[in-house]
C-alpha cells in the first residue's frame, strides 16, 4: 500500500513505514480541515458529518473483508446492529459510560464475526453473499425476540442519553461527538493501515487473488479468513456503537436489510480496497440521499439511482480510484 | 363544502368565545418558522421502505393544505408543508427531524408517523421545545404532558379503546366472565392494561382467563380451547390480523359463542374476517372513530361529498377505499383548527397552548359524536369511539359514542 514514490527523495518514516512528503502534507491538511470543520458549519451539519465518519468506520470494516480479502458480505448491517445494541444495553441497563461501550462493542462484534467466519469458510462468492444476506434479514426479527426483550426493549427499542462534552470543554454535544468519533476513526484507520500494509495484509490479499497459491506459500487460509471476518465485524460494530450514541436510540427497525445494502453501496462508490475510499463512501451514504431529495421530492430514489449509475460510469474504481488516477495523470503531465 | 367550513368556523368561534387567552389578534407574535405570509410545518413519513403504505397519509395532508392555500391560507398565511421521507427507519427520522428543526426551522412538527420513529425524536424534540403535534401512532405514551409537554397524540390510543369495551361490558353485561387473548408485547400489554383499568375493581372478579401468545406461535388454538373451558362468556381478542382470523375460526369451530370483542387493529373485513370466514364472524364487536369512506351509509352525507370532492380535486391519485386518506384529512383539519385559534400569536408556546385547549371540535370525517378534546392535562385528543357489530357483510354501528375519559 504505502510504498513511497521513488521520485520523492524526502521520504519520512512513520512507524517503520516510509511516507512521501506530498502524502504527509495532504494528510496534515485533511486532519486540520477535519478539526476546523465543526466550527464552520451548524450543529445539524456537524451531526451529519459525524454520521459520515461513523459510516466510514463501518465501510473500512467491510473493505477489509470484501476489498482486501475478497469475501462478500450483504450482512454487515447485522454487525452494526450488534455493536449498536451492545452500546445501548450497556448504557441503559448497566449504566456504563459511553466511551467504554466502544471497546465492548468492538469485542462483542469481533467474537460474533469470528464465529460467523467459520461457516463462511465453506462458502465462496455469491454463496457467502447469500449467507450473510440471511444474517441481515434475520437481525430485525431477532432483536424483537421475546426472550431478549428485557435487554433490548423489544420493538420499542432503547432510548439513551446524549453525552455532554467532558472537562467543561466549550463545545456543543454535537461538536463533542464529532471529535470523539473523529478520534476513534483516526485510531482505527491507523490500525487498519498498519494491518493491511504488512505481512497480514499481504496474506489477506494473496487469499483474495489466488487462494490456492496463497496456501501453497504457507498462508493459513482458514485462520486468516476467519480472523479477517472478526476484524471486519469489529470495525463495523464500533461504528454501530458510535451510531447508537449519536442517534440516542436503537430499535429493530433501524437495522433493516437496507442498511447492509447501503454499506455495500458506500464501499463500491468510495473505492474497493482503499482506506481513504471509506471516508468518501461515508460522505456519499449520508449526503447523496439528501441531495437527491432536494432535487426531487417525488422520486428521490430514482435520482439517487441516477447518481449511482453516474458515479459508476465516471469513476469505475470508486471516488478514491478516480482521485489516484487524476493525480497520476497530473504527475505524468508535469514530467512530460 | 360550505357546511364543513361553517362547522369549523363555528367551532373556532366557540373556542374564542370560551375566553381563551391569546386568540385575539391583538399583536402579531411570531416564533420560528412563521412570517406574515407563511407557516412552516415539518413532517416525516415513510414514503419508502416497509411501511410505505402509510405514506399516503402525508400526501393526503399535503393535499388538504393545498386546498387551504388555494382558498387563501390561514389568516392570510400559506401553509408550507415540509414533509420528508424517513423510510420508517429511526436513525433517518432523527436526521430528517434535525434538518426540519435546525435547518428548515419549521414552526411545528405535525403527524410524524410511527411508534419507533417518534420514540427516537421524543427527547430531542422536547428539549428543543418544538410542538410535536398529533403524532400518527396509537401508543399510549404520547399523552404525558408532565414529562413531555411538547408531544401530543391524536388518534384513540390502545388503552382508550380497551376502556371503551370495558365500559360497554360493565354497562351491559354485569355478570360477564371475561377471557382475554393478547399478543405478548408492548402493543398487547398496552391494551390489557387499559382494559383492566377500565374494568376497575371489577377486573378481579370478571377476568377468568388471560392468555398470551407469542408472535412466533404457529396458532392460538390451544388458548382458545382453554378459554372455552374456563367458562368465559365474553372474549376480548387482542390480536394482530393473522391470529385474529385463527381465533375467530377456532372459537366458532369448537362451538364457543361468547360476546366477542375484536381490537380495531384487526377489524379489516378483507384481511381478517374474510379469511376467518364471514359467517363465523357474525356478531363480533369492534370500536371505530372514523367514517369508513367505503361504508355506503355515508354516501349521501355532506361530509362524504366534501371529502370525495377534495379527493377528486386535490389528491386524484389517492385511493378512495383507503381509510388513511380520511385519517390524514381529519388530522389536517385538527391542525387547521389549532392554527386558526392561535390567530396572530404564532409562537411555539401559544401553538402548543392552543393544541392543548381544543373543546368539542367536530370533524366531518369522524363518526358523529366523536369529538376532539384536549386540555393542559389531557393530551389525548380523540378518545370517544363507537361500537359496531359485524352483520356478515359489513360493520354495523350501534349505540352512542363511548368516551372513557368522561366519567363512568
Amino acid at each position: 500500500m504505502a510504498i513511497a514514490r521513488e521520485t520523492d527523495a524526502a521520504a519520512i518514516k512513520i512507524g517503520g513505514a516510509s511516507v512521501s512528503r506530498t502524502r504527509l502534507l495532504v494528510l496534515v491538511a485533511v486532519a486540520v480541515l477535519a478539526c476546523v470543520l465543526p466550527f464552520l458549519v451548524s450543529d445539524y451539519r456537524t451531526f451529519q458529518f459525524t454520521l459520515a465518519l461513523i459510516y466510514a468506520i463501518a465501510l473500512l470494516g467491510l473493505n477489509i473483508l470484501t476489498g482486501y480479502n475478497g469475501q462478500f458480505s450483504l450482512g454487515h448491517g447485522a454487525f452494526y446492529a450488534v455493536g449498536a445494541y451492545t452500546a445501548a444495553v450497556l448504557m441503559d441497563q448497566f449504566e456504563v459510560a459511553y466511551y467504554w461501550t466502544i471497546p465492548a462493542a468492538g469485542l462483542a462484534c469481533f467474537i460474533a464475526g469470528f464465529l460467523f467466519g467459520f461457516p463462511a469458510l465453506r462458502l465462496e462468492g455469491l454463496y457467502l453473499a447469500l449467507a450473510t444476506f440471511a444474517l441481515a434479514i434475520a437481525t430485525p426479527q431477532i432483536l424483537k425476540y421475546d426472550a431478549l426483550e428485557h435487554w433490548t426493549g423489544g420493538v420499542q427499542g432503547i432510548v439513551i442519553l446524549k453525552p455532554d462534552p467532558p472537562f467543561g470543554l466549550p463545545l456543543s454535544q454535537d461538536q463533542w461527538l464529532y471529535f470523539f468519533t473523529l478520534g476513534v476513526l483516526a485510531i482505527l484507520f491507523l490500525c487498519g493501515w498498519n494491518l493491511l500494509r504488512g505481512r497480514t495484509g499481504r496474506a489477506m490479499m494473496a487469499i483474495r487473488d489466488n487462494p490456492i497459491a496463497a496456501s501453497a506459500l504457507g498462508v493459513n487460509t482458514g485462520l486468516y479468513k476467519t480472523l479477517t471476518f472478526g476484524v471486519s465485524a469489529l470495525y463495523t460494530g464500533v461504528a454501530g456503537a458510535l451510531g447508537a450514541i449519536v442517534i440516542q436510540f436503537v430499535a429493530p427497525d433501524s437495522f433493516n436489510l437496507f442498511l447492509s445494502v447501503t454499506l455495500l453501496v458506500g464501499l463500491v462508490v468510495g473505492g474497493i480496497a482503499s482506506i481513504p475510499g471509506a471516508i468518501f463512501g461515508g460522505v456519499f451514504i449520508v449526503f447523496i440521499p439528501n441531495v437527491a431529495e432536494e432535487i426531487s421530492k417525488a422520486a428521490p430514489w430514482a435520482i439517487y439511482g441516477v447518481f449511482l449509475i453516474l458515479f459508476m460510469y465516471v469513476m469505475p474504481t470508486g471516488i478514491w480510484g478516480a482521485i489516484r488516477q487524476a493525480y497520476a495523470w497530473l504527475v505524468r503531465q508535469r514530467a512530460a | 363544502m360550505m357546511l364543513t367550513k361553517r362547522a369549523l368556523l363555528a367551532a373556532v368561534a366557540t373556542v374564542a368565545a370560551a375566553g381563551l387567552a391569546g386568540t385575539a389578534a391583538a399583536d402579531k407574535m411570531y416564533g420560528p418558522g412563521v412570517s406574515d405570509t407563511e407557516i412552516k410545518i415539518g413532517n416525516t413519513n415513510p414514503y419508502s421502505g416497509p411501511a410505505s403504505a402509510y405514506g399516503t397519509i402525508g400526501k393526503a395532508i399535503q393535499a388538504y393544505f393545498d386546498k387551504i392555500n388555494a382558498e387563501g391560507g390561514i389568516n392570510g398565511r400559506k401553509l408550507n408543508f415540509v414533509t420528508l421521507d424517513d423510510g420508517y427507519s429511526p436513525p433517518k427520522t432523527v436526521e430528517q427531524v434535525r434538518k426540519l428543526v435546525e435547518k428548515e426551522e419549521v414552526a411545528i412538527l405535525f403527524q410524524n408517523l410511527g411508534t419507533p420513529t417518534n420514540t427516537a425524536i421524543h427527547k430531542y424534540i422536547n428539549a428543543k421545545k418544538v410542538p410535536h403535534l398529533f403524532v400518527a401512532t396509537g401508543a399510549t405514551k404520547w399523552g404525558q404532558p408532565n414529562k413531555f409537554p411538547w408531544t401530543m397524540g391524536w388518534q384513540p390510543n390502545y388503552q382508550a379503546e380497551a376502556k371503551v369495551y370495558a365500559k360497554y361490558i360493565l354497562d351491559n353485561q354485569p355478570d360477564a366472565k371475561i377471557a382475554v387473548l393478547y399478543q405478548n408485547d408492548d402493543y398487547g400489554k398496552d391494551y390489557l392494561e387499559g382494559f383492566r383499568a377500565g374494568l376497575g375493581d371489577k377486573a378481579g372478579s370478571m377476568l377468568v382467563s388471560e392468555l398470551p401468545y407469542e408472535v412466533t406461535d404457529p396458532t392460538v388454538d390451544s388458548q382458545i380451547v382453554s378459554m372455552k373451558n374456563s367458562g368465559a362468556n365474553v372474549f376480548f381478542n387482542i390480536t394482530t390480523p393473522k391470529f385474529a382470523a385463527q381465533a375467530i375460526r377456532k372459537a366458532f369451530d369448537i362451538g364457543w359463542k361468547p360476546l366477542h370483542f375484536l381490537n380495531n387493529v384487526s377489524s379489516s373485513v378483507g384481511s381478517v374476517l374474510t379469511p376467518a370466514g364471514l359467517e363465523k364472524s357474525v356478531g363480533i364487536i369492534t370500536a371505530q372513530y372514523q367514517k369508513d369512506p367505503t361504508d355506503p351509509q355515508w354516501r349521501d352525507s355532506q361530509a362524504y361529498k366534501d371529502w370525495n370532492a377534495w379527493m377528486d380535486q386535490y389528491y386524484p391519485g389517492g385511493d378512495k377505499n383507503d381509510v388513511s386518506n380520511a385519517f390524514g384529512y381529519s388530522a389536517a383539519q385538527t391542525l387547521e383548527h389549532v392554527l386558526r385559534a392561535a390567530g396572530d400569536n404564532l409562537t411555539r408556546e401559544n401553538l402548543m397552548k392552543q393544541a392543548a385547549n381544543i373543546q368539542d371540535l367536530e370533524l366531518p370525517m369522524l363518526l358523529p359524536g366523536v369529538l376532539v378534546n384536549t386540555s393542559p392535562t389531557d393530551f389525548y385528543p380523540i378518545e370517544g369511539m363507537m361500537l359496531s357489530r359485524f352483520d356478515g357483510k359489513k360493520w354495523e354501528l350501534f349505540g352512542d359514542v363511548i368516551d372513557p375519559s368522561k366519567g363512568s
